[in-house]
């Protein structure tokens, strides 16, 4: 039985809490206020947690914003293909390989072959001449295919294939059916949780990867919505930066255009809200089942 | 079938040994032996301060990324009010699925001279606004408290999970003992989460040479380049911006050998301590 008398301890340890949770949500709220606030009271770093002179006039600006709405598109359609096409390579390679080492004498080689493309990679320059190389420079590809086989997505669906009992697919083999029958109509069913782990895991990265799309896309049109912001509102003309002096870079920072960007900001935010209670109950079991196993 | 998909995979690897040689024509370009390596550590003075502003932000990062979980999801495990607790849970872990563009964007204007820390300093009898960003002094405690601010909750979560786990029989035996609850904490829930901390401190190893390219490079600027500047900046600017292939890769590869040797140590660790290995 536990007491229920609220002691001092509860109250100290509540404030703590309640002033950690604070931490976490102030950013993101000055953030949503700027956005909603006037311009000079924002410029003039009156604005805290609460809008002041209420307006949606940024928001406005967006829906004008052409190049905004074009990188917005591509960052979506980019989720879409580097999702699809991530969850289709996990599925082909992790079910070959949560077969038993007898049934597939090769087993052991490809793991490691994957293991240290995980731990070992070549580094940024040549990856980048071999995008280049390969003509994927500027195109939608070029985002999505060096990532195409995430090694860690692989062992997590793994393991989980592994859990399911292979007298299922003997009685499929017994009934006639071939290896790729079993695995899309027994197995991809049975592993409905780890493929919406694996999914989300591929949605996130892909929603929220920037430097790739810098790196290999020179046209500004062709920008995903994450690329598109670090250019405007991180980096400011990189240029002329050696012969600012820190206050004139300060000044410049604060010039750009903060209400706007910050609404910039808080839209790309919002797609990640929406799919977060999705995040919230598949991430840490995702987790716990890729890392954390017995 | 898994031939033709392992081919993807060899991208990577195709990667991995095209560094071997200098990269300006990849097959036929000449052999240089150390050369690169010897421009990069003897010749540029500010690699050893790259290197050491790398090594100080990450194991910055690494130990107060685990004390801060820790903490935080043992006063979790405190609380009572069970609404509470999961509005508590959910807030924290929201900042962990925000892009590290968005983060920076964020506190950029947070610390900036018109931002909330100003006008706060300011109240409180400031006289004039720090430049946080730009200023060699800020710029370290900023990456490493954003970075903490970001990810605490994702490790609070796995904490909280290790919490769940334990045997709740002990807590009992423990009532009957006669045990505070202080003394709860230190003798039960300490010691059932500590193979998962320990877990989680040797698997952290392998990135002590990962500061947190994302972060910094969104962050950074030249001012503070000084203290800013970790190997990923680095090898980005010597080899992408400047167009210094061979160089940039010298110190990409430097970076990934003693990386790998940190991983190999850490698993080795992680196995003898924890119990743990990927297959």
């Amino acid at each position: 039985m536990r007491k229920n008398k609220i002691s001092m301890t509860d109250i100290i340890i509540s404030i703590i809490l309640i002033g950690i949770t604070i931490t976490c949500l102030v950013p993101i709220l000055n953030t949503i206020s700027i956005s909603l606030s006037d311009r000079v009271s924002a410029g003039l770093g009156k604005v805290y947690v609460w809008p002041i002179n209420f307006t949606i006039a940024p928001y406005e600006e967006i829906l004008k914003d052409k190049q905004f709405f074009t990188s917005f598109l591509v960052s979506i359609f980019r989720v879409l293909l580097g999702g699809v096409i991530n969850v289709f390579f996990c599925i082909t390679m992790a079910y070959p390989l949560s077969k038993d080492v007898k049934a597939f004498r090769a087993k052991n080689m490809y793991m490691w072959f994957l293991v240290f493309t995980m731990l070992f990679n070549g580094g940024l320059v040549p990856s980048y001449l071999l995008v280049q190389n390969l003509g994927l420079v500027d195109s939608i590809w070029a985002l999505v295919l060096p990532g195409a086989v995430p090694v860690f997505s692989i062992i997590l669906l793994m393991n989980y294939f592994k859990s399911i009992p292979s007298s299922l697919e003997e009685a499929a083999l017994m009934d006639g059916a071939n290896p790729f029958y079993i695995m899309w109509k027994i197995f991809v069913p049975l592993a409905k949780p780890a493929i919406a782990v694996i999914t989300l895991f591929a949605v996130v990265g892909h929603w929220n990867a920037f430097f790739d799309g810098l790196i290999y896309i020179n046209t500004p049109g062709k920008y995903p919505l994450q690329t598109y912001i670090q250019t405007l509102s991180v980096s400011i003309d990189y240029q002329n930066i050696n012969s600012l002096s820190p206050q004139d870079l300060m000044k410049q920072m604060a010039i750009s255009d903060l209400t706007f960007n910050s609404a910039k900001v808080v839209v790309s935010m919002i797609p990640i809200l929406l799919i977060y209670p999705l995040l919230q109950r598949y991430f840490v079991t995702g987790i716990i089942m890729g890392a954390v196993k017995e | 079938m898994l031939i033709i998909f392992s081919i993807i995979p060899m991208f990577g690897l195709i990667m991995a040994f095209q560094k071997f040689s200098p990269v300006y024509g990849i097959f036929g370009s000449p052999f240089v032996g150390l050369y690169n390596f010897k421009t990069l550590f003897f010749r540029s003075p500010n690699t050893m301060q790259v290197i050491f502003n790398t090594v100080y932000i990450s194991v910055a990062k690494i130990l107060l990324g685990l004390i801060i979980p820790v903490v935080f999801a043992l006063l979790l495990n405190e609380c009572r009010v069970h609404w509470f607790k999961r509005s508590m849970q959910t807030i924290v872990y929201l900042p962990n699925f925000l892009s590290w563009v968005i983060v920076a964007a964020m506190f950029s204007h947070i610390f900036s001279v018109t931002g909330i820390v100003n006008s706060m300093l300011l109240f409180f009898g400031l006289k004039e606004p720090i430049m946080f960003m730009a200023s060699n002094i800020w710029f370290r405690p900023i990456v490493i408290l954003t970075d903490v601010w970001k990810n605490f909750g994702f490790s609070a979560v796995i904490y909280i999970a290790a919490i769940t786990g334990i045997d709740l029989n002990l807590y009992e035996a423990a009532d009957i003992d006669g045990a505070s609850r202080w003394q709860k904490v230190k003798y039960v829930t300490l010691p059932g989460i500590l193979p998962t901390i320990i877990l989680m401190a040797t698997l952290s190893l392998g990135n002590v040479l990962n500061a947190g390219f994302d972060q910094i490079f969104n962050m950074y600027n030249p001012v503070v380049y000084q203290t800013g500047d970790i190997l990923d900046t680095l090898v980005y600017r010597i080899g992408l911006v400047n167009m210094q292939y061979s160089l940039g890769t010298a110190v990409g590869l430097f970076k990934s050998i003693i990386s790998i040797i940190l991983i190999f140590l850490s698993y080795k660790l992680a196995d003898k301590y924890a119990g743990y290995r990927i297959f």
